[in-house]
Formats: structure tokens, C-alpha cells, sequence
């Protein structure tokens, strides 16, 4: 019982992680219509980031710094590598955004060196919670994870820009004539998701102290397989999906049988729930004109 | 039964709650021309749609032939005698005019040849890219595009790729050729060009023609009988000049 | 005579004949005791490895139009059965010729299987979605041959293989490229695969046109699948051992990027590009080592970048017309021959992979379909 509940209790805030980062994946497929390979390589950068800045022992700047940092990264990105490339074959934004994550890796790798750096940011310490120890940090995560969604959600739905975005998402063109800033859109939607991503570099130190140039490559993969199980383009999905992959993978841990095919497990699910479901849970259904 | 070549029987599909066809009963003889015609929206593609297998109907079933079709897949559908043209054109656009029509060829019993015979490259594989070559190039002649061969298909004209699109549909050696608005677009000139080009497929191909269109004047000059669909159901049915003037007809057309 | 020699379509063949030759001066130096030195000959390896890769990856992406992120997943497969095969039989006959071709035909069927097994949601999903499935599908089979136990396939620590027993294994490599070449071209250029192509530019009209879409879908994954199946069982024998670690989604995103560059739906395109990336990339890791190896990486990045953004940014088009390889290209060919086109070789930033993302942003808590059939109010619009 106490072993389900502490399960329970990491996979939903590591599934906060993914989600997070799932979240940023969505929204830039959903409104700049592009794959961002390098999305998962932000998480990294907001990672040291905060390693830096950490050298004047104060967590909150050090999170405000990986926040901007992340945001002007990401906005940079968009502006440089994605925007000249709009109107371009998705293939050819999706190379360039793989060549923008080996980038991001390979500066990283320069800059800091390949040995990993260990930086501990805030020890929330633990706590006991219905006879289980919980680390309060998985709970912050879990809360922090629960607030940004609800406000990003919202946001989307109540002010003027939101309502904006999703007019841009449904046509571009359209939305130009209406007298949107289309660009400007697509900006703040990288801009966003920078943000976000940062917070999830966050969450992954105060999960595990250790920082490489590899940081996001892996849980950049997944959060794109949570999107795309919750149906990519749709916001509370990207949560569903994140929240599922998360608790999936603190189980799959526990059980010491399947453990070390966890990766393969997650990877089994999004596959058969895109061949039951092809798009996802939450996703929209296109059906091609005849 | 006898005697059609098409038959529909209550035909009919819904999207969710929407009916998009209803009790449709089409009959066509061998060798006649015949209109499905409607104000937008009325569910005439959606009828072609059915006939072909992109649509599963929730009710009815047709007959080609005196066999019945429905349910059948696409590609089946079209081994079985059906092809068809599309609304806005579909050609294979990267590749060429003399190779769309040879895609259309593919399943010709003909011009048959295995995967294994053409990765080692057996005589058979050079007989039948040849055969197949000059059978296009044929078809292409009818068309007047001989000339245009070689180039991209989506290099043509608009005009041009109508007749291609035809050309390539003829290629799969129909029964009955399904032809989805094939005037749109087209300059009184090239309309007319059209009109004769139909006659004459009839004619040449023994072929019997189903055709969606909204300019009345080619619809009349062309077909033989015509139905009259609004919002999914026959609105009126019959030889052409009758069907038109029906009051109901022209309400649904005019509104009112 | 003459006039036969005029009539063969030597545009047609061009790749076999280069590859011919760079093989047989090889070979000659090499057999005739000449001394090539081992990193030459790894090389050499490494490029046919890469090149056939490139060339069967084509077939899915330039050709069916379908986008693969786990062409590396069947590599691995290939890798991985076939040094298995080669390292039990070793001690029965030796790693030799025989052992290699056992190796090859286990490796390449039980690619082919993985690869029928990854074609049955191609028929399913679309474009990105597909994308994103083979993906994981490359992830799988890295992350299960990683946790073998050490007596099967040698878990996390890799499975030992023995390498070919004489040196000239890159004569049989290139003698597998031309294998592949010839396959995978003679398939492109016959009905079946101006089937496919046709698929690429028009599932909806390929089914109209009769076309077997199911079949060809499974028939390009499956064969695409084998070669680099044939890939994997090449590179057991040049290398000790075998890692799963290698074959993650970069690697395919590699193998991936060679057949961008080169020119999708242009083999010869992905030849000269898998050969000269595999190249630059192991002089260039000679060259850098030490602190100066992560700047390899470095400079691959950037190289990618400006490629792709110069290849396709709309702005630059007019000043890509003017100065572009393509072009020169067919200044020099035509300035001989008349006006020919080359069928299925159009220009790769036109030729559509089915990468289609309009997927719009939503809020909504309940499944798409799900409201349609709650919302009973038409649309109108002919469906």
C-alpha cells in the first residue's frame, strides 16, 4: 500500500515533467505546425543555466536566470533557424531542428565539458504522508506542474491573446487577414514553451542533482510520445499524456521483472494506443476531402 | 435488374447526424450519359464517394453490372469496373503525363508482371513497361496530349490535367466512368472541346458515363437522364429537359 | 554497334559503373598485396555500410513519401541476429565467406519480418504520426537488446562478433551495395515501383487507380527494412562488437539527414551524400581528437543547418535558382543532350513526404469524434 502510494506519488510528478515539456511540444506543433526537435535540448540549457547562476546561492534567481535565458534561447531559435524556413517542407523544419539540438548538445558539451556537473538547487528535504516518506520536492513539482497548466489553459481560452493562438493554429492565413500578428504569435508560443521547458530543468535537478549535455535528449523523446498519446495539438492531452507516460514509468521501476524495459514499455504503449486510437486520446480527427 | 449497368438501392450515409445521402436510387442503361446534378452541398460527391469505396454507405447497396459492389475497397471497386475522376484534380504531380496514365494501367490484366520478375529484370518486365508505354501513349493521343508527354503533370494547363485525369481513369479499363464536375474551371471553348471528347469516349469505348455538374447547358446538351439530389435525397429524376423544369428543381436551385 | 552502345541509357547505370570501378581498383590493390592500412579499410567499410543504409532508407522517404525515424531499430536487428549467427557458427566454419553469407540472409529475413512487422501501422497512421511510431520502434528494439542477459546477446556491455577473417570484407561490402542498388533501382524503375511513387504523390488517387496501396506500403517497408538488416550483419563483421547503444534515434537522424542532403527520391543523391558525410565524419574525428572531438559535432550541426536553411528557405529561392549545383548541373548535361526529363527525380524540396502537420490547438476535454457525434447540427458542404 505505502509502496503504491510513493509510486503513485513520483509518477505523477515526474509525469508533471513530462507534461511540462509535452506541453511545449504541443503548442509549437500546434500553432508554428512544426516538430521542435531541439524543444527537449532547451530543458538542458535551463539545466545549467540554473547551475551557473547557483554559484550565488540564491535558487530564485537562478530560476528567474534559466527562465529569460530560456525564453530569449528559444525566441533566438525560432527567429534564426524555424522562421526563414515557414512555408518550407516539414521536413526540412524538422532536419534543421535536429540540427539545432546537436547544436545546443554540442555547445553545451564545449562549454562545460562532457563530465556530468552535480549542483543541488534547494533541499526541500521529506516528509511523512500517510505513513509514507514523500520528497517534498516531487510534491512542489506535482503543484507547481498543476498551476501552470490550469493558468495555461485559461489563458488560452480567456484573454485575447490565447484566443489569438487558436486562431492562428486553424489557419494562418486567415488569421492574418483578421489583423493578427501571426510571427508575433509564433513568438510568444516559443516563448512560452522555453519557459516551460526551463521549469522542467528545474524539476529534473531537484529530482536528481546531476546535470550532462544529454539531459534532454531522452525525456524530450518521451514528452513527445506523452503529446502525441494525448493527442498532439491539444492541451489538456499533452497533461493526459504526460501524467500517464510518468506514472507508467514509476511503476514499470518498481517491478524489478520489466524494469530495465521501461523505456521499450513506454514506447510499446504509444504505439498501440496510436493504432487503436491514430490520433491519440484527445486528438482531433482529420479527415481528408475526396 | 437487367439491362442496368449501374443500379442503386436506398443508398445512403451519415456523418455523425448529418445525412449526407439518403434513399438514393440511381438507374443508368449501358451506353447513356447520365447527370447527377444539385445545388452545393447536395451530396452529389458523396455519392461518388459511396460508388467508389471511400465511403462504406450506413444503408443501401449498388450494383455494377448485375454484382454487387458495396463494401468492397477502393482498388477492388475499380478492378471491378468503376473509375472516376476527382472534384479538385488529383494527379501524380512529380511524376509525368506519359507515367499517370500508366498508373492507371497497373492492374490491367495485360500487362501483368511480378515483383520478381522485374527486380531481375526477366523479358517479361521489358515487354510489358513497352506495352504499357505505347497503350499510354495511345490513350494520350485521344486526349491530345501526346505532345505534352513528358512533361510534369502538374506542369499542364488546368484543362489539360482534367483530360489527364480522364485519360488516366479511362487507362483502368472501366464500366462505368464517374466524372466529378470535369467543366469546372473550363472557358466556353474548352468546355465544348469537353462535350465532344465525352461523345466520343462513349462512342469509342463503349463506355457509360456518370457526371456531376452545375453548367446546365452542358448538362443538357450531354445527358440523357439526370438526377436532381438536394440535401442528400432525389429531388427529381428522369430525361433531362423534364427533370430541369420541374418546379421543385428550379426552387431548390433559385431558392425560395 | 555503335548505335547500340548510343541507345543504352548510360545516365541509367552511371552508379553501378563508378561504384565498379572504385571496387575493382580496391580490390586489385588489396589483392595483389598492395598495402591498405586498417583505417582506410574501415572506412571503406564504414561508407558501404552508410550507403546502403542511405539507398534502402530512400526507398520509404524519397519514394513512398513516408517519413522513418527507426531505420537504425533494423539495422540493429540485422547487427545483432546476424553476429549472433556468425559468432556460434565461428567455431564450426570459421568467419569466413560462409559465415558471412549464412550471417546475411538471418540478419536481412528477420529484418524484413521487423520491417513487415513497423509497415502494418504505416497502413494506419499518417505521416507525422507514423513518424513518430517508427521512432519508438527503434527505441524498443535498442532498450531490449540492451538489457539481454550476457550469455544472448551480451546486455548492456555489447555482443561480442568476430570480424571478418581476412581483410577484404569491403569487397564484399561493395559488392552488397551494388546488391542493393540494383534491387532497390530495379524496383523503382518498373511498374511496382511507379506504383509506389504514385502512392507518394496521391493515396487517394493511387486506390482509384486501382493500386493495391496496402501491399506496396508493406512491400517498401519490408524491403527497405531487409537492406538495412543486410547493414547491421555488415557492420557485426567489420566491428568487434556489436552496441545497441549505437543504433538510437540519432542514428537514424543521421542516416536520415544523408538522404536529405543527397536529394530525396535521388539515389544517387543519397550515394554521394552517405559517402562523403561517413567520410568527413571519420576524418573529422581523426583530425579533432581529444578536448577539440566535441567540435565535430559542432560543425556537423552548423553544416546542417545552413544546408537545409539555404536549400529551402522560400526567401532564398530566386538566389537558389541562379547559383545551385542542380542547375550548373543541367547547364553542362544539356549543353549535350536535348531536353530530357528525368522521371521521379524531381527536385527534393518539391517531392512531398507525407509529413503534414495541421493539427490545431485545443482545449477541449473530450475526444474529437466523440463531440461530432454529439453535435448533430450539419456542416453542409458536399462530404
Amino acid at each position: 500500500m505505502e509502496l503504491i502510494l510513493s509510486t503513485l506519488i513520483n509518477g505523477l510528478s515526474l509525469g508533471g515533467i513530462y507534461a511540462m515539456i509535452a506541453l511545449g511540444y504541443t503548442m509549437v506543433y500546434g500553432i508554428a505546425k512544426m516538430l521542435n526537435f531541439a524543444h527537449g535540448d532547451i530543458i538542458m540549457v535551463g539545466g545549467y543555466v540554473i547551475y551557473v547562476f547557483m554559484a550565488f546561492h540564491n535558487p530564485l534567481l537562478a530560476i528567474l536566470m534559466a527562465v529569460v535565458f530560456c525564453v530569449l534561447l528559444g525566441i533566438t531559435i525560432e527567429k534564426v533557424a524555424y522562421k526563414p524556413l515557414r512555408g518550407a517542407s516539414p521536413l526540412a523544419v524538422l532536419i534543421t531542428a535536429i540540427g539545432v539540438s546537436y547544436l545546443l548538445q554540442s555547445l553545451a558539451q564545449i562549454i562545460f565539458g562532457s563530465a556530468n556537473k552535480m549542483v543541488t538547487v534547494y533541499d526541500f528535504g521529506s516528509v511523512k504522508f500517510l505513513g509514507v516518506t514523500v520528497q517534498v520536492s516531487a510534491l512542489v513539482t506535482l503543484a507547481v506542474t498543476v498551476v501552470v497548466m490550469t493558468a495555461l489553459t485559461l489563458f488560452v481560452k480567456y484573454t485575447r491573446l490565447g484566443r489569438a493562438m487558436i486562431a492562428v493554429s486553424e489557419d494562418k492565413g486567415a488569421a492574418q487577414l483578421m489583423g493578427i500578428n501571426v510571427d508575433g504569435i509564433i513568438t510568444i508560443t516559443f516563448a512560452i514553451g522555453s519557459a516551460l521547458a526551463a521549469l522542467a530543468g528545474l524539476f529534473y535537478l531537484l529530482k536528481a542533482p546531476s546535470i550532462s549535455s544529454t539531459l534532454g535528449a531522452m525525456p524530450g523523446i518521451k514528452a513527445f510520445t506523452a503529446a502525441v498519446i494525448g493527442g498532439i495539438g491539444s492541451i489538456p492531452g499533452a497533461m493526459l499524456g504526460g501524467i500517464l507516460l510518468g506514472v507508467v514509468e514509476s511503476i514499470s521501476y518498481k517491478i524489478t521483472a520489466i524494469a530495465p524495459y521501461t523505456d521499450a514499455i513506454e514506447f510499446s504503449i504509444l504505439i498501440i494506443i496510436l493504432l487503436v486510437r491514430p490520433t491519440g486520446f484527445l486528438g482531433k480527427k482529420r479527415r481528408e476531402k475526396v | 435488374m437487367a439491362g442496368y449497368i449501374l443500379e442503386t438501392k436506398d443508398l445512403g450515409i451519415s456523418f455523425g447526424g448529418l445525412k449526407a445521402a439518403q434513399n438514393v436510387n440511381i438507374r443508368i442503361k449501358k451506353n447513356q450519359i447520365y447527370g447527377l446534378i444539385g445545388p452545393n452541398g447536395a451530396g452529389k460527391t458523396t455519392i461518388f464517394n459511396l460508388l467508389t469505396g471511400v465511403y462504406k454507405p450506413t444503408t443501401g447497396t449498388f450494383f455494377l453490372d448485375g454484382e454487387e459492389l458495396c463494401g468492397l475497397s477502393q482498388e477492388k471497386i475499380n478492378h471491378k469496373g468503376i473509375a472516376r475522376t476527382f472534384q479538385n484534380i488529383r494527379l501524380f504531380n512529380n511524376m509525368t503525363v506519359v507515367r499517370n496514365v500508366m498508373v492507371g494501367l497497373h492492374d490491367q490484366p495485360q500487362f501483368k508482371c511480378t515483383v520478381a520478375e522485374t527486380l531481375f529484370r526477366l523479358p517479361r518486365h521489358f515487354k510489358t513497361e513497352k506495352d504499357m508505354r505505347e497503350r499510354a501513349k495511345e490513350l494520350l493521343r485521344i486526349f491530345d496530349l501526346e505532345e505534352e508527354r513528358n512533361n510534369l503533370a502538374c506542369n499542364l494547363p488546368y484543362g489539360k490535367q482534367r483530360k489527364l485525369e480522364i485519360a488516366r481513369a479511362l487507362a483502368t479499363n472501366p464500366k462505368l466512368l464517374l466524372l466529378d464536375e470535369p467543366a469546372a474551371g473550363m472557358n466556353p471553348h474548352e468546355t465544348e472541346d469537353l462535350e465532344k471528347t465525352i461523345h466520343f469516349i462513349r462512342d469509342h469505348f463503349d463506355m457509360t458515363i456518370l457526371l456531376i455538374e452545375h453548367d446546365m447547358k452542358f448538362v443538357s446538351g450531354l445527358c440523357d437522364e439526370v438526377t436532381v439530389l438536394n440535401f442528400g435525397t432525389v429531388l427529381a429524376e428522369g430525361d433531362t429537359k423534364t427533370a430541369l423544369r420541374d418546379p421543385e428543381v428550379i426552387k431548390a436551385y433559385i431558392g425560395g | 554497334m555503335m548505335n547500340k552502345l548510343k541507345a543504352v541509357r548510360w545516365n541509367h547505370y552511371i552508379n553501378y559503373i563508378v561504384i565498379g570501378i572504385f571496387t575493382l581498383v580496391f580490390g586489385i590493390i588489396a589483392l595483389t598485396g598492395g598495402r591498405l592500412n586498417s583505417s582506410l579499410l574501415f572506412l571503406l567499410e564504414k561508407i558501404a555500410i552508410s550507403v546502403i543504409l542511405a539507398v534502402s532508407l530512400s526507398l520509404v522517404v524519397g519514394f513512398l513519401g513516408e517519413l522513418s525515424l527507426g531505420h537504425a531499430g533494423f539495422m540493429c536487428v540485422g547487427a545483432y541476429l546476424g553476429g549472433k549467427v556468425s559468432a556460434l557458427l565461428e567455431p564450426v566454419i570459421g568467419s569466413g565467406v560462409l559465415n558471412l553469407l549464412i550471417a546475411l540472409i538471418i540478419g536481412a529475413a528477420i529484418a524484413a519480418v521487423c520491417g513487415v512487422i513497423i509497415g502494418i501501422p504505416a497502413l494506419r497512421l499518417r505521416g507525422d504520426y507514423l513518424a513518430i511510431v517508427t521512432l519508438a520502434f527503434g527505441e524498443i528494439v535498442k532498450s531490449i537488446f540492451q538489457n539481454t542477459s550476457d550469455e544472448s546477446f551480451g546486455g548492456a556491455l555489447g555482443l561480442p562478433t568476430p570480424r571478418y577473417d581476412k581483410q577484404y570484407l569491403f569487397i564484399f561490402a561493395f559488392l552488397l551495395v551494388l546488391l542493393t542498388l540494383a534491387v532497390v533501382q530495379n524496383f523503382i524503375r518498373s511498374k511496382h515501383g511507379r506504383a509506389v511513387t504514385a502512392i507518394r504523390d496521391n493515396e487517394i488517387a493511387a486506390r482509384a487507380c486501382g493500386i493495391n496501396v496496402t501491399k506496396y506500403k508493406l512491400l517498401a517497408f519490408t524491403l527497405s527494412a531487409t537492406f538495412a538488416g543486410i547493414a547491421g550483419v555488415l557492420y557485426s563483421f567489420s566491428n568487434y562488437t556489436v552496441q545497441s547503444a549505437k543504433f538510437g534515434y540519432n542514428y537514424s537522424i543521421e542516416i536520415l539527414v544523408m538522404v536529405v542532403l543527397g536529394g530525396m527520391g535521388s539515389i544517387n543523391g543519397s550515394i554521394v551524400a552517405a559517402a562523403l558525410i561517413t567520410f568527413l565524419n571519420t576524418k573529422l574525428a581523426t583530425i579533432l581528437t581529444g578536448d577539440l572531438a566535441v567540435l565535430q559535432n559542432l560543425l556537423y550541426a552548423v553544416i546542417l543547418i545552413v544546408i537545409v536553411v539555404y536549400n529551402n528557405a522560400p526567401k532564398l529561392k530566386p538566389f537558389r535558382d541562379r547559383y545551385n549545383l542542380g542547375v550548373l548541373w543541367n547547364k553542362f548535361v544539356r549543353s549535350r543532350n536535348p531536353a530530357h526529363i528525368k522521371d521521379d527525380q524531381a527536385k527534393w524540396d518539391v517531392v512531398p513526404t507525407k509529413i503534414e502537420m495541421n493539427e490545431v490547438l485545443s482545449i477541449d476535454l473530450v475526444p474529437q469524434d466523440k463531440m461530432e457525434k454529439r453535435n448533430n447540427q450539419s456542416k453542409g458542404g458536399d462530404h
